[in-house]
């Protein structure tokens, strides 16, 4: 079987810490960091190696804050 | 060990599944967090990314929390004053029928000052593409009650719930304006969910081509929440927005090519 692997990059600065993401994330990837960017929000970060590059969390992220990554090993 | 990979290697320009589109400015958003007018601005300008009409596109903001649209979206933008942007984008289309033209309007806009405007540019069947974004409330001028406030729902002109018998009842304005023979299609989407924003940019697209072959106006709804209104946090207000505003306000096709579904 084929496998997947993606990854996702969060623009920090930009992030509002709004939580949709991580309800939209099918794998449990995302989760907001204990730190805060320069507005005050927790921003959005990935947190273990389960990514599977489904695009849930950009598509739905109102800022557009997460660009996705995929390869297929 | 070839299936241990570092995510460097993975974030290479190849494996690029999706980032935000160009079409967007780099300005950052000005709504609150987890609002749905930035996912509604983003497809909006996926669509016409698609349609590769970035200099072919004239929208039109609205007055209202997405009154600043013309900062964020990348393309030609006019403002108009509050509740005619059906007017305006009236008269942007019949000077320049071979552009794309939409108005992008919240609820207290486009049903509540805007009814007339809304009503007699949908009734001429003008060729443009209604962008409407349902929240149920006035977002930017602190969540006074707006013509769609749902029947009980708190808001801070009605903080005992809105009250049908001296309050009115809630405006259904798109099933309203489905029944005019200008309107070509009508649809009701929202933004909350992948599924729903997928479900969303396909209506868009559709609207955008309709109004290439000139069938008439196209008019997309989109039910979004309000959390900052709705004193809610943002996965709360999508779960109150799936409880209490769908069952009201149910999604789906309203009107397409020119017949009423049901």
């Amino acid at each position: 079987m084929a496998k997947v692997k993606g990854d996702i990059v969060v623009d920090i600065e930009k992030c509002k810490g709004c939580e949709v993401c991580i309800t939209a994330c099918p794998s449990d990837v995302i989760a907001m960091s204990k730190n805060v960017n320069g507005k005050g929000y927790h921003y959005a970060e990935s947190v273990n190696e389960d990514c599977i590059g489904c695009a849930n969390c950009a598509i739905v992220c109102p800022d557009g804050v997460i660009t996705v990554y995929k390869v297929k090993l | 060990m070839s299936d241990i990979i570092t995510k460097e290697q993975i974030r290479q320009p190849e494996n690029l599944v999706y980032s935000k589109t160009k079409l967007l400015t780099d300005k950052a958003l000005s709504y609150c967090p987890g609002c749905g007018h930035g996912t509604a601005h983003r497809i909006v300008m996926e669509v016409i990314e698609e349609l590769s009409a970035q200099s072919e596109t004239i929208g039109i903001a609205p007055v209202g929390c997405s009154v600043l649209a013309y900062e964020f979206m990348n393309i030609d933008m006019q403002q108009a004053a509050h509740g005619r942007a059906p007017a305006l984008a009236t008269a942007v289309k019949r000077l320049m029928p071979e552009k794309y033209v939409f108005t992008y309007q919240g609820d207290g806009d486009l049903a509540a000052i805007g009814t007339a405007e809304t009503i007699h540019a949908c009734n001429r069947g003008e060729n443009i593409t209604i962008i409407f974004i349902n929240n149920g409330i006035y977002g930017m001028t602190g969540g006074q009650m707006a013509p769609t406030t749902l029947p009980n729902m708190k808001a801070s002109t009605c903080p005992y719930g809105r009250d049908v018998a001296t309050m009115g009842n809630p405006l259904k304005i798109t099933e309203l304006i489905a029944q005019l023979p200008g309107v070509h299609y009508v649809t009701r989407q929202a933004v909350h969910t992948p599924g729903n924003v997928r479900k969303t940019k396909k209506a868009v697209r559709k609207a955008f081509d309709l109004q290439k072959e000139n069938k008439g106006l196209t008019f997309v709804e989109i039910v979004s929440n309000c959390n900052s209104g709705w004193k809610m946090t943002p996965v709360q207000s999508n779960k109150w927005m799936e409880e209490n505003m769908f069952p009201f306000y149910p999604l789906g096709d309203i009107k397409v090519d020119g017949q009423l579904i049901k």
